[in-house]
């Protein structure tokens, strides 16, 4: 998967569960500020991910991934590596 | 000191009649059964009938607002946001007229979120803990219908949760009451919902035997009074009043459907589940509310009964009625609705709340179907076509009766 693709596919994740439109969900917006993810949605996004990526995202990972982009690379990086 | 009057000022409901007022009081005057049959996934339950919401929840609200809610809690969103627009005090909370810290919410539940309690227990099952949803304890706790409301509207004021199974919605009408009467709030959204027809309080209730299993036509089985009752039928929906003190309510220029009287709750102490045979406790009851309220028996025109169509408990209700308003009792239009909405259980008072009120406001009780044959143990004047109330100041009294011996009368009068 691309970057774009990991991207999108986690967009419509935020949006199936917090209800933010996709194509606001970009590489630069941070959850909590910029796109109104409460920390309980965030954690029914981490899950839904991790089904999603075949990726584990431990609790106390999560509170590193303050923007998209973070959990994006995040995801790639842990893909690449299993 | 004069007591604080307390009067209603908005209603709504969502149930197996309607998803609202209008459609709800259309379907009860004209005497139609909101009970059908349940979809493939009932197939293998000892009972395959329920009386499901007329309109789906998540149709009406918010997809993520209803994403976050149990279906008890959508429910009585649903009607809550009726009864507040009914009541015309979403206008005068726009326009700052409303004090948030004088507004509380008492909002019951007889079982709480069972469907997300139990959906989250087969995920854990089939798919692992992780799967257990963040959200499942704010959403399946009994305090989340209430708690939903007064986010929603802005209630910060007491926010309670009375629990007493199937008297629960009455037992909210009465304590939202207390609430302005004690002077702790101008303003409360009180009712009651449910939405527990799932396999597993299906068949909970059927092994108690408290649920009919007749296979007939879905529509006849719920049957109050009638000699082939044989149990209820379970429903699910909700029910919501806007109470205010009658001050508050005249300030504005409100329009009043009907004064809150008198209440009453008592307590059995007879049995976990069977109702005293005797109704004593029911009895009691009644007579506190009528106490309370300071009303004459002779003042009561209309009873909407619990009376849920089980063998003991439509008898004992009887008994009741004729243990409180003497001779007085065949002169009283009795009625139950639950003849066509089955059994909301923690949402049943507050429908029923409801509809005692709009009896009250249209002056017309509405019938109990399916009464082909009356219970000759039931010596009272059941309704089984829509009757006028007469004209000049009555009083209704609506009765809730729950598991744990709970018994709540609240008596609703006139506004002419």
């Amino acid at each position: 998967m691309s970057t774009e693709e990991i991207r999108s596919a986690l967009a419509d994740i935020v949006n199936e569960v917090a209800g933010i439109p996709a194509d606001s969900v970009q590489l630069d917006k941070s959850f909590s500020d910029d796109l109104d993810v409460d920390s309980l949605s965030m954690v029914e996004v981490v899950v839904e991910a991790e089904e999603k990526f075949g990726v584990t995202i431990p609790d106390e990972e999560v509170k590193n991934l303050k923007t998209v982009g973070d959990a994006v690379a995040y995801i790639e990086r842990n893909r690449s590596a299993a | 000191m004069s007591r604080t009057r307390v009067v209603v000022t908005g209603l709504g409901t969502t149930n197996p009649l309607g998803g609202d007022v209008a459609t709800t009081w259309e379907g009860m005057i004209a005497g139609r059964s909101g009970v059908r049959r349940l979809g493939d996934w009932a197939d293998g339950l000892p009972v395959r009938i329920g009386g499901t919401a007329a309109v789906d929840p998540t149709e009406v609200l918010d997809r993520i607002v209803a994403r976050r809610l149990d279906r008890s809690s959508q429910l009585a969103l649903v009607a809550a946001l009726e009864a507040w627009a009914d009541s015309g005090l979403d206008a005068a909370q726009e326009s700052g007229d409303l004090d948030g810290d004088r507004f509380g919410v008492a909002f019951a539940s007889g079982i709480g979120g069972v469907h997300t309690l139990l959906s989250n227990h087969d995920a854990m099952r089939d798919k692992g803990v992780r799967r257990v949803s963040p959200l499942a304890v704010p959403m399946l706790m009994a305090n989340a219908p209430a708690a939903t409301i007064s986010l929603r509207l802005g209630a910060r004021g007491p926010v309670n949760t009375p629990v007493s199974a199937c008297a629960s919605g009455n037992e909210a009408i009465s304590l939202a009451a207390d609430q302005i009467r004690l002077g702790r709030v101008d303003v409360a959204v009180a009712g009651g919902t449910e939405a527990a027809i799932h396999p597993l309080p299906i068949a909970a209730f059927a092994n108690m035997m408290a649920l009919s299993k007749n296979e007939g036509d879905p529509t006849t089985v719920s049957r109050p009074f009638d000699t082939g009752r044989d149990g209820f039928v379970l429903g699910e929906g909700a029910g919501a009043l806007v109470l205010e003190s009658l001050e508050h309510a005249q300030a504005r220029g409100a329009r009043i459907y009907a004064e809150i009287l008198g209440t009453g709750i008592t307590a059995d102490a007879h049995d976990i589940a069977q109702p005293d045979p005797a109704g004593r406790g029911g009895t009691r009851a009644i007579k506190r509310a009528l106490e309370d309220g300071d009303v004459s028996p002779t003042d009561i025109a209309h009873v909407n009964a619990h009376a849920t169509s089980t063998p003991q408990g439509d008898v004992a209700e009887s008994l009741m009625l004729h243990a409180t308003l003497g001779s007085h009792a065949n002169e009283v239009v009795v009625t139950s609705t639950k003849s066509m909405t089955g059994h909301l259980l923690g949402g049943a008072g507050a429908l029923e709340g409801v509809a005692t009120v709009l009896a009250l406001h249209h002056r017309v009780a509405p019938p109990t179907i399916n009464l082909d044959e009356q219970d000759p143990a039931v010596e009272l004047d059941v309704a089984t076509k829509p009757r006028d109330l007469p004209l000049g100041q009555i009083a209704a009294i609506n009765n809730s009766f729950g598991f744990g011996g709970a018994n709540v009368a609240v008596i609703f009068g006139s506004v002419d």
